[in-house]
């Protein structure tokens, strides 16, 4: 197969873009669509500094590596969630990159806070996964804000949003439908701008850009994720994708463009307040996430034990 | 050939298959949901294989 801009042999084939590469032609590919995504959104100011939520996965560290390379200032922010060995590695394959490029990263232990994600689960008796998404959005708006930061940025590819798009539709979320924007106004003066620049990228190219540029980062899957929802909902994309390429693209991209504003009235009027313990903004008297901290407190105290997760 | 399958970490051995296409079909994975990795470089669909080679499959999927 040949490179379709250079005629070179080609490293990747591209169905969704009708298109093949040579690893040269898809770096330039790569990074210009990342770049235009950031551009037409208007997703970073000139000057702004952008907190970069990386994971030691392959798309939040591609996304950082794209914004670092082409001088936008960056501060990595790395959530060590406490989920044993798969956490340590996280954590590890975060350090060794920003370290490798002479990258700032900054890091929050969730256990060494004895609060851990297994450990916030239990207490809320809630899945794992919900535990830890409340717990991500209170780390990374907190982390934003004390590294000076007016844009948060994280790894969220096109696979992502299309599963996230099918279920909210599946489910008629409206208000979440009315929320699900590549780029996010911060509702409150404490927060700041979520901004997804991945969101047109696919997996297989923050996949196949990683492994091309020697990344050494975390291949396999947060164990909490075996059975997800969202798993199940790109098994459902990738069968529809392969069928009929460029489906994804065409799905996220319209909805954006064209079908998100139909949600728009349905986006609850809420404004937000502070929360009485933690000061950041909340739509209660205390935000989600001290509220999980409470309930695990609780039934600490309720049962005379220290829970703690393992590893 | 030996095709070790990442993140699951299996390693199976597959004769007889010439192609990247041949593979996949034989695994029953779909294209474009895994890099398929020869040393150094990644395979597109079209690319022959022999017996004597190592591969891997690696999944690009990832959340949850």
């Amino acid at each position: 197969m040949k490179c379709t801009r250079c005629r070179d042999s080609a490293e990747l084939k591209l169905r969704a873009h009708n298109a093949a590469f040579c690893r040269t032609c898809f770096f330039e590919f790569f990074e210009r669509r990342v770049l235009r995504a950031i551009e037409r959104g208007r997703m970073i100011e000139a000057g702004e500094r952008v907190l970069v939520a990386v994971s030691g996965g392959k798309d939040s560290l591609a996304l950082w590596d794209v914004l670092a390379r082409h001088g936008y200032a960056t501060v990595g922010f790395h959530l060590a969630l406490g989920i044993g060995e798969y956490s340590a590695r996280s954590r590890e394959a975060c350090q060794r990159f920003a370290s490798e490029r002479g990258l700032q990263l900054e890091v929050t232990d969730l256990r060494a806070q004895d609060i851990a994600v297994p450990d916030l689960a239990w207490a809320a008796r809630r899945p794992a996964c919900a535990a830890c998404g409340t717990a991500k959005r209170h780390f990374f708006d907190q982390a934003a804000l004390d590294h000076g930061c007016a844009v948060l940025a994280t790894g969220h590819n096109l696979d992502d949003e299309a599963a996230r798009l099918l279920g909210n539709l599946m489910h008629w979320q409206t208000d979440h439908l009315a929320r699900q924007r590549p780029v996010l106004p911060p509702p409150h003066p404490r927060f700041v701008r979520k901004v997804k620049p991945l969101f047109l990228t696919s997996e297989l190219e923050t996949a196949s850009w990683a492994f091309m540029r020697g990344y050494d980062y975390v291949v396999e899957e947060c164990p909490n994720a075996v059975g997800a929802t969202q798993l199940t909902y790109k098994a459902a994309l990738d069968k529809i994708e392969a069928a009929s390429p460029g489906s994804k693209l065409f799905f996220v991209r319209d909805f954006v463009e064209r079908g998100a504003a139909f949600f728009e009235k349905s986006a609850a009027d809420r404004s937000a307040g502070v929360c009485t313990s933690c000061g950041q903004p909340s739509f209660g008297e205390i935000c989600g996430f001290c509220s999980l901290r409470a309930q695990l407190e609780r039934r600490r105290a309720a049962r005379g034990e220290t829970r703690r997760a393992d590893g | 050939m030996k095709v070790r399958i990442t993140p699951q970490g299996r390693e199976i051995e597959v004769t007889g298959v010439r192609t990247v296409h041949g593979l996949l079909a034989h695994l029953g994975v779909l294209e474009g949901t895994v890099l398929v990795i020869r040393g150094e470089a990644l395979l597109t669909t079209d690319s022959q294989l022999a017996d004597d080679q190592t591969i891997e499959i690696r999944s690009v999927v990832s959340g949850g």
